[in-house]
């Protein structure tokens, strides 16, 4: 089944909350209304002759300058072979959708990912907790407005330059070195014994 | 820390049965979870009630710096994604962009790609099936993978100058040709493996108390595994006879005649982590058919297609697809009209491995944990990112 | 010689090549020779009546009637008992070399090759900067129990040395109820086993001290029912009657003269290596679960004296298995009788009787270093068997086992005439020879099947 067809299925079942099928370059997607998510997936899911089963990506995209954070699904169906990609546009001030954990599993983790780095609130969703930042990390890192604290915990997230530091390191270690070199020289003149030699290394 | 308390409240709580119940970390510091992965264990002697995967010790924001890296300067970040099938990583990111870009890589390119990423899968599976071999115990297994492997890293070497991280392939194709001589090389190497395999089924793949380790357990079934998003060798392991190079397919793959190996539950049940672990290795033995007919049939041609200094594409999206040695690995590339991405999205599928290990790790020993962590192949930086 | 430490990054072992074989020699050779000499000459003095006459004939002081002669004799078993334990202490270290250059031949590496000529005064180094270790112990551990558990774990492992017989005369003293003994005193390293996991105050320490006093404490059941199958076939406990009931050659051997006896020797050396916590058996600290388990929060001399207790525990094991099983000491061709003509009058035996007891014990280090060369490659082959797997091995087909073994031994006994035992004798060594060279042609086979680039070992 094209892509056309699945989206004149999706129209004549949920009438306004799905879209049009988008003519932008690349791969096309399919808005559909942030309310209606969860019955869509599962009408994609259930319904013979799609059998949306398998859940490939759930992701999101931060606009603001359109004011909005898309959550985007990839649905696929091994039965048919035939996939789709599904768009939901939240609002970036609050953005809430339903979870549809009940429909793929595999939402369940993606799922946490996109409220750990972008904020959105899944409701209903069993257990919605930070997953790669730490539980008490503050802000949303994948959004484009994010700025770093400039610090977790103590452990800064700046070091002073590496190079410039050890160039300082060096000048006063050449400083040193001179000095101790006219020192020895001073001292040894009226000795006028040879210098001990360094000890032998391999080369 | 802090955050095992946390999670301890929010989660874990004690049976009032009075039952003396531990609760335990393996990791983020140990031997066999396969990177630094936290496994949060509540536990009732050696049987398990929950386990709970803590990940994230190993996020670098390799999705942000996407967004801030020129396309074709992200192309070692890739590397970095999975370092021990990296290139399967180069390659969905190019897959990605050239769709972005409307271009194409001249068949020579898409031939090479075929064979570095199959010899890049069996030195990947030799790792995850000598470490699993490890995890249970043996090992031996382990450093004659290892030993195979070596053969592979050299001859990778030969071809892009880097034994892991290999940034080799480019957006329109790939950086080197082949050098001089380097097909009878690997001729010469796949002739030893398809012997080599033999002697390892011997050891370790049949072995009694190997068999009898990883039967029936971790079961995975076929819904379960659609269900929850498993991709590649988990999922063929549980008898779902998919893979994207056969069913999506891409590049030169439908030129080349393979079998693609999926658990029959031969040992046990279908779906058991036995069954995961023959598929890689069976897996092995089809890649070295594949990179055989790739060099018989190699075309001359470039090796990149032609692509400007500074990539801007229009605006849009696209997806690109490769069948990497631990599932399908996705990468979404949004575009805004400038020479950076505006998004770039990586699913790869120890992300949806973890996710299932809650599921399975219901009243297994804790030995069995070991195992069917080992059997999902799960690698820190690919779930991570 | 100028010796420039810490400049240069070459080993010791390549700027003196000649010194590090000469001391490698030494240590490889000098050292156990010079143990075994003085276990030959000191051990079988050790019996009351011998110190008397030597008092008597060498020093003219009367040993017998003298108040002090208890202090003379533990004097003199305090001796002893130093040899039998710096010979633990030696046998546990070269083991591990001998366990590493193994383990690396098979998994296709080389193992230890820098320190010392081949790499064999590793141990050494290793047992150096073990001592020299900072010596930690956890903040919340049970300082007492902490500090005292290695210990017994070592005294379970050397009280079996004072019943080994290692050669026709070398014993320490040979007990009466040797078996029992036996038997009795390995179940010390289980009290050191779950006293450290437990004072470690860490979980995993403590999984791996249950695990390990759970498959201890379950696995002398099948070995001590296996070890009364000798027992049986001799008719004595004593360590020295059974090598005595056996003789020289294969067929003579007890594994050989009774298909009960056969089973019982694997029902025997599996349950020794599940009380060795060896692989496929070694759970309690199985490294890729527990990290080390029992062991885990030890550093420096007391993990030293763990290690010890595992390796040296292997000659315990190949040690009983020897003794009971495989002829101990017997030497093809050396009957009682010609011991005893050899012993001559005198207080110094002849140098024969010295020669054969040298014999003696070289053909019960040999047997001895070949099961535990045998216990080095399973540990190296064979995966690791899961804990409720290990239990339902033990109670459903161990324990079993070993009863009908040895009902059918009391029977054999019963029934079975002496020609009939020669002739199972015989039979049962055949079987054996032929399943080695079967072992042997197969083992060639499969190398040569593997086609292609073999690995370079040319830095042997």
């Amino acid at each position: 089944m094209t892509q056309e067809e699945v989206c004149t299925q999706l129209k004549e079942m949920f009438g306004e909350a799905v879209g049009a099928l988008s003519e932008t370059k690349g791969d096309r997607f399919v808005v559909v209304k942030g309310e209606k998510i969860v019955e869509v997936c599962r009408f994609l899911k259930t319904t013979v002759g799609l059998e949306f089963d398998y859940c490939q990506d759930i992701t999101a995209i931060d606009w603001p300058a359109r004011k909005v954070i898309e959550v985007v699904y990839h649905v696929y169906s091994l039965v048919h072979r035939h996939g789709l990609v599904v768009k939901v546009e939240t609002d970036r001030d609050k953005p809430t959708l339903a979870t549809v954990e009940g429909v793929w599993k595999a939402a369940t983790w993606l799922e946490r990912e996109i409220y750990d780095l972008f904020g959105v609130n899944f409701e209903g969703h069993s257990d919605l907790r930070r997953i790669l930042m730490p539980d008490d990390w503050v802000g949303y890192p994948l959004r484009k407005d994010y700025q770093e604290a400039g610090g977790y915990h103590g452990i800064g997230n700046t070091r002073p330059d590496p190079l410039v530091q050890l160039s300082k390191v060096t000048d006063e270690k050449r400083k040193a070195f001179v000095a101790a070199a006219v020192a020895a020289a001073a001292a040894a003149a009226p000795a006028a014994e040879p210098a001990p030699t360094a000890p032998e290394g391999k080369v | 820390m802090a955050i095992d308390m946390e999670l301890d409240r929010h989660i874990l709580r004690r049976t009032d049965a009075g039952d003396e119940e531990i609760v335990v970390n393996f990791g983020p510091q140990h031997p066999s979870t396969h990177g630094v992965i936290n496994f949060v264990t509540q536990t009732n002697g050696e049987v398990i009630r929950r386990s709970v995967p803590d990940v994230g010790y190993l996020h670098r924001g390799l999705e942000k710096i996407g967004e801030q890296v020129p396309y074709p300067g992200y192309m070692p970040f890739t590397d970095r994604i999975d370092y021990l099938a990296a290139m399967f990583a180069n390659e969905g990111y190019a897959a990605a962009i050239e769709r972005l870009l409307g271009v194409e890589a001249p068949p020579r390119a898409k031939y090479i790609r075929a064979i570095a990423g199959e010899l890049c899968r069996i030195s990947n599976h030799f790792i995850s099936v000598g470490t699993m071999a490890q995890d249970i115990g043996a090992a031996t297994p382990l450093t004659h993978a290892l030993r195979e492997r070596e053969s592979i890293n050299d001859l990778l070497e030969e071809l892009c100058g880097a034994r892991l991280t290999f940034n080799y392939h480019r957006i329109g194709g790939v950086a080197f040709d082949l050098p001089v001589g380097w097909g009878d090389k690997v001729l010469r190497f796949l002739d030893h493996l398809d012997s080599y395999i033999q002697e390892w089924d011997r050891l370790i793949t049949f072995n009694e108390i190997f068999v009898k380790r990883l039967a029936n357990v971790g079961i995975i079934t076929r819904e379960m595994a659609i269900n929850y998003g498993l991709a590649g060798p988990n999922l063929r392991g549980s008898g779902v006879n998919w893979d994207i190079r056969r069913d999506m397919p891409y590049g030169a793959y439908p030129d080349f005649e393979f079998n693609i190996p999926v658990g029959t539950g031969r040992v046990g049940t279908v779906g058991d982590c036995w069954d995961r672990f023959f598929v890689r290795v069976q897996e092995m033995v089809e890649s070295s058919k594949i990179v055989r007919q790739a060099l018989a049939k190699l075309p001359e041609g470039d090796i990149q297609a032609k692509v400007p200094r500074k990539l801007k594409p229009d605006a849009g999206e696209a997806v690109g697809r490769v069948e990497s040695a631990r599932g399908e690995m996705l990468y979404y590339a949004v575009s805004d009209g400038s020479e950076k991405a505006y998004r770039l999205r990586v699913r790869t599928g120890s992300f949806m491995a973890m996710g299932i290990v809650e599921e399975l790790s219901h009243g297994i020993m804790v030995a069995d944990l070991i195992a069917v962590i080992a059997s999902l192949d799960v690698v820190a930086p690919e779930v991570d990112r | 010689m100028k010796i420039t430490l810490g400049l240069d990054s070459t080993s010791l072992t390549r700027r003196y090549p000649r010194l590090a074989i000469l001391v490698t020699l030494f240590m490889a050779f000098g050292v156990p020779l010079g143990l075994y000499v003085a276990a030959l000459a000191i051990f079988p003095l050790n019996t009351p009546e011998r110190l008397n006459a030597m008092a008597q004939q060498w020093f003219g002081f009367d040993l017998a009637g003298s108040p002090y002669r208890y202090l003379v004799y533990t004097l003199f078993l305090l001796l002893v008992a130093f040899i039998a334990v710096n010979f633990t202490a030696i046998f546990g270290g070269v083991s591990t070399w001998v366990e590493r250059r193994v383990a690396g031949r098979m998994q296709s590496r080389i193992g230890p090759n820098r320190t010392g000529a081949a790499g064999f005064l590793a141990w050494v180094a290793d047992a150096v900067k073990m001592v020299l270790k900072e010596d930690t112990i956890p903040a919340s551990a049970d300082g007492l129990l902490f500090r005292g558990a290695p210990y017994f774990s070592m005294v379970g492992l050397l009280l079996p040395f004072v019943v080994l017989p290692f050669g026709e005369s070398t014993v320490v003293t040979d007990m009466n109820v040797g078996v029992f003994y036996v038997t009795a005193v390995t179940a010390f390293v289980v009290v050191g086993i779950l006293v450290s996991g437990w004072a470690s105050n860490s979980k995993w320490a403590l999984f791996g001290g249950i695990r390990g006093a759970a498959q201890v404490l379950s696995y002398e059941i099948p070995a001590g029912i296996a070890l009364m199958v000798p027992v049986l076939m001799a008719g004595t406990l004593s360590m020295q009657g059974i090598v005595r009931a056996q003789g020289g050659y294969p067929w003579d051997w007890f594994v050989f003269q009774n298909p009960a006896a056969f089973v019982a020797f694997f029902i025997a050396v599996t349950s020794s290596l599940a009380e060795g916590n060896r692989t496929p058996f070694d759970l309690p600290e199985a490294e890729s679960e527990l990290v080390a388990g029992y062991h885990a929060e030890y550093s420096g001399f007391r993990l030293a004296i763990f290690l010890m207790v595992e390796w040296a525990n292997m000659w315990i094991m190949g040690g009983l298995a020897v003794t009971l099983f495989l002829g101990g000491w017997q030497v093809p061709g050396i009957t009682d009788e010609m011991y005893k003509a050899a012993l001559g009058t005198g207080l110094v035996p002849a140098p024969t009787w010295f020669v054969f007891q040298a014999l003696s014990m070289l053909v019960f280090a040999i047997k001895t270093w070949a099961l535990v060369f045998t216990f080095i490659w399973l540990r190296w082959t064979l995966p690791r068997v899961r804990v409720d797997q290990m239990m339902s091995l033990c109670w459903k087909y161990l324990v079993p086992g070993a009863f009908l073994c040895f009902i059918v031994t009391l029977l054999w006994q019963l029934l079975v005439p002496p020609v009939g035992v020669k002739i199972t004798g015989v039979v049962f060594t055949v079987f054996a020879l032929v399943l080695l060279v079967k072992f042997l042609i197969d083992t060639r086979r499969n190398i040569d099947r593997v086609k292609g680039d073999r690995v370079d070992l040319s830095n042997w």
